[in-house]
């Protein structure tokens, strides 16, 4: 069950960090493989197996602060959601990907996890990246390049969700979904 | 409801159910008619639930659990995990579907928790395959559920469609199952995301309803959100009830598709997922491209291949062929107690198992590495499933090639992957 470790979000929902690469449809098994989550669903304990099918290297070295970026339609696959969670305990507080499968995307944003969909054909492993939230329009600034990339928007209800610090303490606070009619 | 534009059937039921008329692009909160998580999922759920501070379930009877992804399980640890899911239901008077009833899938449509025009979640991706019931049915993540199980609702963006148009008819040795890889195979995932597939043409219709489940399932791996059908006789006929009692819903002749795409039954060929991407990129050929690759294990069953029509298609071809080769191993998974019944009382079982079949107990068996056979280092599987990423299976060194349980039963025959049509006068 995710909580609040290892966020970097503040109260702007700014995120800076390392850039980590992976590739395109990197499914929720390759994040975190089923086979492990039938013994434990405790995000901290999956965390030894993070990227085990996929690039056992990447997952083993990503440390607190640093940031996805993959290609297109990254978490296909399972809609299990310790493929966010696991992501989570790592410490990684945002995913940059040219696109997201909707269970992931969805999955993301309930646990505090920033989803971006933007173009990051650019960016480079370790790359600094910074994101920046300006009423629900997304910014990523690539600082080690110097560039800027268009990360589109979150409607209100993401955001409201994304700023409560996922669907859990959302829920606590309101008890239902709000301000949609 | 009267409505002042014309619709796809994902924006009819979506304005049934948040109260108003809305529109693809729109974001809106709807009432969930039912809900269903797996043991992979319902633990998580349960904790999220509890996170959020929720003491009862909402409409605690449209809540059904199924133990289906360790059936049975081989460790304590997750019969732990599926011990919570029994208690919890205990207390809260969830429906419970226990180890070696089925696949949760199946059951939600099966025992009739799935209705024309309802709003169905589940934790699960394959929930869209509650599509074919002429439902919206779609996948979604544990967090999700447990604000479903809290509030009975959950927002969504109301999607656009693509209309999916099937012309001609399936020819003898050509499965359902051959369609969904063809979509797959000309959908690209970036226009399918986030979007309705709504299957329409004589193609659709001329298709059995279990055919249809089969389409409906396989509509996230080619990265829709959901995969409807219109209801008619046929679903009538599988959900036990008359025509004029399902509400169902269809869309208006001009409402507005994202894209059309048009598939022909009459000239589809067999095809073959090769591995190891899977999922929507997943490289999907002819099955006679690889004509001739050698095979070790045999796989019938999952929410894609282990229903009746499934098994009746693959042991047409086993009987014609004369039975497996030998060294093959061939396992089978029912996707529900009905099903096996049905295999028993019929005699379809006792020829599967004068065949050498390996009989697994109904629920997700083999398909995700996470209960049954699993596949040895290097060996080549062929199996009816619905993914083959590395790993899936439960062996990241073993290969696994996605096919029609025809194609299955032909490679189970040979040895090697071989068109089933060759095994049909």
């Amino acid at each position: 069950m995710s909580d609040s470790a290892g966020t970097s979000l503040d109260k702007d929902c700014a995120v800076s960090g390392r850039a980590r690469l992976l590739g395109d449809d990197v499914n929720t098994d390759y994040i975190i493989s089923s086979r492990r989550k039938r013994v434990t669903i405790d995000a901290d304990e999956l965390r030894a197996y993070l990227l085990e099918d996929y690039d056992k290297a990447l997952g083993e070295s990503v440390v607190a602060g640093d940031v996805f970026v993959a290609g297109t339609n990254f978490g296909c696959g399972s809609a299990m959601e310790v493929a966010v969670t696991v992501v989570r305990a790592a410490g990684v507080s945002c995913v940059l990907a040219k696109s997201f499968a909707r269970a992931y995307y969805r999955n993301a944003i309930n646990n505090g996890l920033m989803p971006v969909i933007c173009d990051t054909a650019g960016i480079d492993e370790g790359d600094e990246v910074r994101v920046f939230v300006d009423q629900g329009r997304l910014t990523v600034r690539n600082v080690s390049k110097n560039t800027e990339i268009d990360g589109g928007s979150l409607s209100p209800i993401m955001l409201d969700i994304l700023q409560a610090g996922g669907l859990t303490p959302y829920l606590r606070e309101h008890g239902d979904f709000v301000g949609i009619t | 409801m009267n409505r002042s534009y014309p619709a796809t059937i994902s924006e009819k039921i979506m304005s049934r159910h948040c109260g108003r008329e809305c529109r693809a692009g729109e974001t809106v909160v709807c009432g969930v008619d039912a809900a269903m998580a797996t043991d992979g999922s319902a633990p998580m759920a349960i904790d999220y639930f509890h996170a959020m501070g929720g003491k009862e379930v909402a409409n605690p009877q449209n809540l059904v659990f199924a133990l289906d992804h360790y059936a049975p399980p081989d460790n304590p640890a997750t019969v732990a995990l599926q011990d919570r899911i029994r208690d919890f239901t205990k207390r809260n008077g969830n429906v419970i579907y226990e180890i070696g009833a089925g696949i949760g899938h199946q059951l939600m449509i099966e025992r009739g928790h799935v209705r024309p025009g309802m709003l169905v979640v589940g934790a699960d991706s394959h929930s869209v395959e509650y599509g074919a019931v002429n439902a919206f049915g779609a996948g979604i993540g544990s967090s999700d559920l447990a604000a479903v199980m809290l509030t009975g609702k959950l927002w969504f963006r109301v999607p656009e469609s693509i209309r999916v148009n099937l012309t001609g008819k399936l020819r003898d040795g050509l499965d359902s199952k051959d369609i969904a890889l063809e979509i797959n195979r000309v959908l690209d995932p970036k226009d399918a995301s986030y979007r309705t597939l709504e299957f329409t043409g004589e193609g659709a219709r001329s298709l059995t309803f279990e055919e249809r489940m089969i389409l409906s399932n396989m509509s996230t791996d080619a990265g829709a959100k959901a995969g409807i059908f219109e209801a008619d006789e046929k679903t009538a006929a599988y959900l036990g009830m008359s025509v004029d009692e399902m509400e169902t819903v269809s869309a208006d002749a001009n409402a507005v598709y994202a894209k059309t795409l048009e598939i022909d039954l009459d000239t589809l060929t067999p095809k073959l997922a090769r591995p190891p991407v899977g999922g929507a990129a997943a490289e999907i050929v002819d099955l006679g491209d690889d004509e001739g690759t050698a095979v070790d294990m045999v796989y019938l069953g999952t929410c894609t291949g282990g229903r009746k029509s499934d098994l009746e298609n693959a042991l047409r071809i086993l009987q014609a062929g004369g039975g497996k080769a030998p060294g093959v191993q061939l396992l089978v998974t029912p996707a529900s107690d009905r099903v096996y019944g049905d295999m028993a009382s019929n005699g379809l079982l006792a020829e599967f198992l004068k065949f050498g079949a390996l009989m697994m107990t109904p629920g997700c068996g083999s398909c995700c590495g996470t209960c049954g056979a699993i596949p040895g280092d290097g060996k080549v599987v062929l199996s009816a499933a619905n993914r083959n990423f590395t790993g899936r299976m439960g062996n990241p060194k073993a290969r696994v090639y996605l096919a029609s349980p025809e194609a299955c039963a032909a490679a189970a025959v040979a040895g090697r992957i071989t068109d089933p049509r060759k095994f049909l006068s």
